[in-house]
């Protein structure tokens, strides 16, 4: 099992701190991005094809966009070691939810825009490069055990 | 080709000419090489581009950025990318989500899914624009296709 150095010291200090200031509102992030992900990505319904409403305004959605982003939440405390931080969130990605790692992207796509949007002024190119990077570095995580 | 709904043209419509061109392009652009700083192979003559500090308020990309904007209707623009600037086309992918991030943060919550999925499909016709069809009247076709009417 081998650990992603690519986060630089300073990545991680520029993520750290702006995720600081964008944490109490992690759930309105998680929320909207998940609805966002469904609009402008229907074909990622289809993971969710087990409930009534799949819609950007199903409750159910914007809920699971909270858990999703409780998982972000989770990786920022253990940025330090991604890979063993998110072993088990890792196992269940790729033997239970076997969602396509493709998606990850798209998700980072729709959260980076929500964020963009509640923090105009925040949302520099240089947090914007750190937090996709961090992102990049957490799917790469979550991919770890799927083959 | 593109097909757009009533829907899409009347969004991207509203978007494209309420934009001011000479404050999002040079912001799109300059994200896109603070961001992806691959993307700085294209532009070795455009003076320095050391860091992020040198970027933003470098003129050639602002004024490179205005041009971009402007630059969607023009259809010989795509053999001068693709034949002689040779550009990676997965590039105009990496400035379209930039371009889209600088507009959202510009129209706030008034970003919303629908409008984001519209420009999704707007922003997926630049690297067709500029490495565009075989034909040159097809690449007339494309350009028009963009054009807001």
């Amino acid at each position: 099992m081998t650990n992603c150095d690519c986060l630089t010291a300073k990545d991680k200090q520029v993520v750290t701190t702006f995720w600081s200031k964008i944490a109490s509102k992690a759930d309105d992030i998680g929320a909207d991005s998940l609805s966002r992900l469904v609009t402008v990505y229907p074909q990622t319904k289809t993971y969710f094809s087990h409930w009534k409403d799949t819609s950007a305004t199903s409750p159910q959605v914007r809920k699971h966009g909270i858990t999703v982003m409780g998982g972000v939440r989770e990786a920022m405390g253990k940025i330090n070691d991604l890979t063993g931080g998110l072993l088990t969130l890792s196992e269940l990605h790729a033997f239970t939810l076997r969602v396509d790692p493709a998606n990850f992207k798209l998700f980072t796509q729709c959260m980076l825009l929500v964020v963009a949007i509640m923090f105009p002024v925040d949302f520099t190119p240089e947090v914007h490069m750190a937090l996709d990077k961090f992102m990049a570095a957490l799917a790469r995580a979550l991919s770890e055990k799927y083959r | 080709m593109v097909e757009w709904t009533d829907q899409e043209r009347s969004i991207l419509n509203a978007i494209f000419s309420s934009l001011d061109y000479e404050d999002v392009g040079p912001k799109a652009l300059s994200r896109c090489l603070i961001v992806y700083p691959w993307t700085q192979r294209y532009f070795a003559g455009f003076g320095n581009l050391y860091n992020p500090e040198a970027i933003k308020p470098n003129p050639n990309i602002a004024n490179h950025g205005i041009k971009v904007l402007h630059g969607l209707d023009r259809a010989e623009l795509s053999v001068l990318h693709s034949e002689k600037l040779h550009v990676d086309p997965d590039n105009f992918k990496l400035l379209s989500d930039c371009l889209t991030i600088v507009i959202a943060t510009k129209m706030g919550n008034a970003f919303t899914g629908v409008i984001q999925a519209a420009s999704r499909s707007s922003c997926s016709v630049l690297p067709r624009t500029f490495h565009g069809a075989r034909t040159s009247v097809e690449k007339r076709l494309r350009s028009f296709e963009i054009m807001a009417h």
